[in-house]
């Protein structure tokens, strides 16, 4: 009995393990055959919807890689909001907290560093740029604090919080560019513009890129390190993984981290907004945001969560809307069939995750 | 009673077998239950009895094996199937809806229209014809253990069934309440019906039983009636003579918990090679070391519930280095949140309380308290007092440290990279224990050990508590497996209704401290 | 009648339009989130039935443009519970999912069916039918009884789902499956098919929903029209309390809400930022989920994954 054969049990239990497969090529495997599968996808919707398949994919691949101004000014300027949303998204889902409101973050962000533009007008640039940054950061983080603080004091769902949120942050907005930080000539529903000096420096000249996408990486690569080294990171991922293992075996102070998590992920979605303000659109204005918020969740859980994942996410999800509008430049196809293809992915993953957790569900019964 | 009439028999079950993945959890058992009978079932914990008891109300299906009904072969293909055909169950933990009234919980699963009015009638009838008291219209979350009892015998009453299978139901029950139950079993035979009895309790099964049925790793040992049998043939079917000789002391038959210790060391412990032992065994007849303060001390302690309920109320205990102080209590009776006090996972309300800076804590729930499924085992050894932790992780030191737990407390196929879900109760059990008892710590509370793991596992997670021991830690033990209890701890405290008492480590009397202030 | 209540029953009227689609949506969710399962894919629904409604509309007439609108809300609906009821995915990830989808699939085939600059299409939409004797009351008349058919139907489905729930055997499992699976499991019933019935029932609502958009108020087809509805609808419920007559009142304060910029308008008070009245139900939602604590509102199993356990 003393010898190395393991007991029936056990072996079925190592089962789950070689599925899970920490290899590299399984991770490849994987992530090409969701490629694929969305690619089919969109070349059937193209078919079905009569539009010529080839033509529509040769300008969806211009539009994203096609030149050097593609992929600097549109891929990778549409990929930065993504990226930091798509951050603050995984970081909170990593805490276990389902933050729906990066949404609702975002426009706070932009909205008060569009207020601190207006009210700093006469500051030195590089404090008000700085500034802007640090406080839309704040506000984002700020409004995510309330949900956060809902859910531990109050017991609320922060699905269902964060929703509401979202819609006060909508109006908010949609009263500010009507009523406080209306253009001087008060004709159109936006902010005045932002003056050239408060714009986010370029990054390359003759491009739209700008210095966020260097923010992106940073704060990609130095999430990625917090959760992976510190103390802090492991214990936002123990909460997230079992919240009453985390409180009994690790003594973690669960709701101080779990306010920490959320705060943490609505800056994030904060900064997010104000860089897009300061670095692209210059101006507050009704729908400043298409949806960034929630496209952040399908490049967050393409990822797995994983922060260098997100990365790699946004920059396929900025690719793939810049892409859309030179297909529906060049080859009539609406750009909106992108978000039927995003849509497929999440699905897929979805699907893929729970056959995985199925079958090592299932060698557990055995138990 | 009826118990020499031969009976119409009214459930049958021959030859049931059902596997687990390749775990064999029913081999060939059979049953027999006799109209106007109570038919205890007998067994350990992971003997087979509720499985079986499963297969008969529709909810697992058997690999092999017959069930009759009234004597026709039936497949019970569903719980709705066995209820249409009479068969009810009351399960150890409550399947009530808490947060309807009892007459709906009663109505649920029928069909067409739902009066409340008439539920309600329902539910009175019923509950007056079986002599149960029930209010119809109360919130079941809002009622004590007992009355959820009812409730539940009442729901599966409802439904006219000829045949009732109660597993466990005294488990959750105060004395008064237990005894009011089994002399309702009783009579509720005696009227015509059949309950089939699933217990771990002898003396309740030779009480009122007619028949007798044991399991022993899923087969049945003994068919018997109850008349004819005595609680130490029982016992010796339960255990199997075998084990009884070397590893438990039974009714009866009770041994020092350092020879067994001893007896069952060189020829079942195969799995544990524990933290090195630095201190020599003590010999068997050696008493404890008793000497200094108590490492871990109670006294007049008052706790509450997450709900505000105070479910300790003024205990005191102590325990000192070298022992193990075992608690016997019955389901719910204040161990829970008193080992999270010891444990430093909760705190008093008030009274004085000494414990150690940090507590080595196993806790029943394994996957909902101790560990982190879906993380690595480095991850979850790292999981101790990382809510302490400052700066940086120190994963090349807890990598090795994972090694020497996976290696010292033989958690087979483990690594540092490997998910925990893939581990096996035992194992993962094996590396809670290795990660709790790492660092040497002065206080140990651990809270039924040995739940729902094998025969070896459950051998050598004993092994490392008593090596625990032997190195100088004081050691807290909650088992609802009183056996267990008796056979591990040095000293026994009994809790009943919030409060300790300390009583001799003697079967009978631990028994009768539990049930009873 | 003075000014005044002809502004007030104008006001109502508005509210009593605005909140149709709404208190359609809502409703059905209501039932769903009863049955344990949070549907955020309802804005999903409500497009498609908005734009199923459309062509069955302009082809058959308004009649098969509801019952289109329906049948399509179900249909993204299936797709929802393909996903959480049978294979046991994440609802919120899976409803998100299924929002863009409809969202990019709606777009896509609407510019396909009608030209990318969106011709002014016209459909036929169904008339207010004012109720003999009702109508004529004071303030409340033209504003509950000079409405479409499908109102009516509203009006008689609210009691209906509030009688279902309360007073028949299937609404009894549906609760306990939203509030113990495995308590239901164990009486019987499978939650399987009861989430599965209540998913289909409530994305059929919100295609109601979506088709009276189109058929009842715009007119026509616009991308992106269930603008935030489904979101909105799943506030209600919260208002509501989870119980259908609760969701029919606070429809109509949402519906208020957003009718309040006519109101304004009707009464001279440019000045009033309305966005902010906008935003009070959203803000009150808050205030109710935070003084909801401790008493328990919501379904017990609301949004969770497991069947098993407790």
């Amino acid at each position: 009995m003393l010898t190395a054969s393991s007991t029936p049990v056990e072996q079925l239990a190592m089962a789950p393990s070689i599925a899970r497969g920490s290899g590299a090529v399984a991770l490849v495997v994987r992530t090409a055959g969701l490629a694929i599968a969305a690619l089919l996808v969109l070349v059937l919707l193209l078919w079905v919807t009569g539009h010529d398949a080839r033509a529509a994919l040769s300008a969806l691949w211009r539009g994203a890689f096609g030149s050097w101004y593609a992929i600097t000014s549109a891929t990778l300027v549409r990929a930065v909001p993504l990226a930091l949303a798509g951050l603050a998204v995984a970081l909170a889902f990593r805490a276990g907290i389902l933050n729906v409101g990066a949404e609702g973050q975002l426009l706070m962000g932009a909205a008060t560093g569009a207020a601190l533009a207006s009210l700093m007008g006469t500051a030195p640039a590089p404090i008000v740029m700085v500034g802007m940054l640090v406080v839309g950061a704040v506000a984002g983080g700020a409004w995510a604090a309330i949900a956060a603080f809902l859910r531990l004091r109050f017991g609320v769902l922060e699905v269902i919080s964060t929703i509401m949120l979202n819609f006060l942050a909508q109006y908010l907005v949609g009263w500010l560019v009507r009523g406080p930080l209306q253009e001087p000539t008060r004709v159109n529903p936006q902010s005045a513009s932002l003056p050239d000096a408060l714009h986010l420096p370029l990054l390359l000249g003759g491009t739209r890129l700008h210095v966020g996408v260097l923010l992106a990486i940073l704060l990609s690569v130095g999430v990625w390190w917090w959760l992976r080294e510190t103390a802090g990171g492991f214990r936002l991922r123990a909460v997230g993984l079992n919240a009453a293992a985390a409180a009994s075996a690790g003594r973690i102070r669960v709701g101080r981290t779990v306010l920490l998590a959320f705060v943490a992920s609505g800056a994030l979605a904060g900064l997010a907004g104000v860089v897009e303000f300061t670095g692209v659109t210059y101006a507050l204005y009704d729908n400043f945001s298409p949806g960034y918020g929630f496209t952040a969740i399908a490049v967050a859980l393409l990822a797995r969560l994983h922060p260098l994942g997100v990365l790699a996410t946004a920059l396929l999800f900025g690719a793939l809307e810049a892409g859309a509008n030179a297909m529906q430049r060049d080859a009539g196809v609406p750009n909106v069939v992108v978000s039927v293809v995003e849509a497929t992915l999440i699905l897929l993953v979805v699907a893929a995750e729970r056959w995985q957790s199925r079958s090592v569900a299932h060698a557990e019964s055995a138990e | 009673m009826t118990d020499d009439a031969a009976g119409d028999v009214v459930l049958s079950l021959e030859g049931v077998t059902r596997r687990f993945g390749s775990v064999v959890a029913l081999d060939h058992a059979s049953l027999r239950v006799r109209r106007g009978t109570v038919h205890a079932v007998l067994g350990e914990n992971g003997a087979g009895k509720t499985t079986l008891m499963r297969v008969a109300f529709g909810l697992l299906q058997p690999d092999a094996g017959t069930i009759r009904f009234q004597g026709a072969v039936r497949t019970i293909a569903s719980p709705a199937v066995a209820l249409s055909l009479g068969v009810g169950m009351v399960h150890q933990h409550f399947t009530l809806v808490p947060a309807m009234t009892v007459a709906e919980n009663v109505a649920l699963g029928g069909r067409g229209r739902f009066d409340p009015r008439a539920a309600a009638a329902r539910v009175r009838d019923v509950a007056t014809r079986a002599g149960l008291a029930l209010d119809p219209d109360a919130m079941v979350g809002a009622l004590p253990v007992g009355a959820q009892q009812r409730c539940e015998i009442v729901k599966a009453l409802a439904r006219d069934v000829s045949l009732l299978i109660l597993d466990e139901p005294t488990a959750v029950l105060a004395p008064t309440e237990a005894t009011e139950l089994l002399r309702w079993i009783r009579a509720h035979a005696d009227a015509g019906h059949a309950v089939v009895l699933i217990t771990h309790k002898l003396r309740d099964a030779i009480a009122i039983a007619d028949d007798v049925t044991v399991l022993r790793r899923g087969r049945s040992v003994f068919t018997g009636r109850a008349r004819d049998t005595d609680e130490a043939e029982l016992a010796d079917a339960m255990l199997g003579r075998e084990e009884t000789a070397t590893n438990a002391p039974r009714v009866r038959r009770e041994q020092p918990a350092r020879d067994s210790a001893k007896a069952g060391g060189d020829d079942c412990i195969d799995a544990v090679r524990t933290t090195p032992v630095t201190t020599p065994r003590r010999d068997a007849a050696q008493p404890a070391a008793r000497e200094g303060a108590p490492v871990l001390e109670a006294t007049r302690i008052h706790v509450r519930d997450a709900r505000g309920v105070e479910r300790v109320r003024g205990a005191s205990m102590h325990v000192h280095a070298g022992e193990i102080v075992g608690i016997a209590a019955i389901e719910g009776e204040g161990q829970h949140e008193l080992l999270r006090v010891l444990a430093g996972r909760a705190d008093p309300v008030s009274g004085t309380l000494t414990r150690p800076a940090t507590v080595g804590f196993v806790p029943e729930d394994r996957h909902g308290e101790a560990l982190l499924l879906d993380a690595t085992l480095l991850e979850n050894v790292a999981l101790r007092d990382a809510g302490a932790r400052r700066g940086r992780m120190p994963w090349s030191a807890l990598r090795a440290l994972t090694t020497e737990i996976v290696r010292d407390y033989t958690v087979r196929n483990g690594s540092a990279e490997l998910m925990v879900r893939a581990l096996s109760g035992g194992n993962q059990q094996k590396l809670v224990l290795g990660r709790e008892l790492r660092d040497a710590p002065a206080a140990l509370v651990v809270e039924n050990p040995s739940r729902g793991l094998d025969f070896r596992a459950t051998t050598a997670v004993r092994h490392a508590l008593r090596a625990a021991r032997d190195d100088g830690a004081a050691v807290v033990l909650y088992s609802s497996d009183l056996d267990e209890l008796l056979l591990l701890a040095d000293r026994v405290y009994a809790m009943h209704n919030g409060v300790l008492t300390e009583t001799a480590r003697d079967r009978e009397l631990v028994g009768r401290a539990m049930l009873s202030a | 009648m003075t000014p005044g209540l002809e502004s007030a029953s104008g006001f109502l009227e508005a509210s009593v339009r605005t909140a149709t689609p709404l208190a359609f949506a809502a409703l059905g969710e209501c039932i769903s989130e009863r049955a344990g399962v949070i549907n955020i894919g309802l804005e999903g629904s409500i497009i498609c039935g908005a734009l199923g409604a459309t062509v069955a509309a302009g082809v058959a007439g308004a009649g098969a443009g509801f019952l289109a609108g329906a049948m399509a809300g179900m249909l993204i609906a299936l797709i929802f519970a393909f996903f959480t009821v049978w294979i046991r995915a994440d609802q919120i990830i899976t409803g998100t999912a299924i929002t863009l989808l409809s969202l990019g699939l709606t777009g896509t085939l609407y510019r396909t069916l009608y030209g990318s600059v969106g011709v002014a299409l016209s459909i036929p939409t169904v008339g207010v039918v004012p109720l003999p004797g009702l109508a004529q009351l004071p303030l409340v008349g033209d504003a509950f009884f000079a409405q479409p058919l499908v109102t009516y139907a509203l009006y008689l489905l609210i009691p209906l789902c509030a009688w279902w729930l309360m007073r028949t055997q299937a609404g009894l499992a549906l609760r306990a499956v939203g509030e113990q699976p495995s308590s239901a499991i164990a009486a019987g019933v499978r939650p399987r098919r009861v989430q599965l019935a209540a998913v289909l029932f409530a994305g059929a609502m919100a295609g109601l929903a979506g088709a009276t958009l189109v058929l009842a108020q715009a007119g026509t087809f616009v991308e992106g029209m269930s603008a935030g509805r489904g979101f909105i609808a799943i506030a209600i419920v919260v208002l509501g309390r989870w119980k259908p007559l609760g969701v029919a009142a606070a429809a109509m304060l949402f519906g208020g809400a957003n009718s309040l910029q006519t109101l304004f308008q009707a009464m001279g008070w440019q000045n009033i930022p309305y966005q902010l009245f906008l935003a009070v139900p959203y803000l009150l939602t808050l205030l109710v989920l935070a003084g909801a604590s401790g008493r328990v509102a919501a379904p017990a199993a609301l949004g969770r994954r497991e069947l098993g356990g407790s």
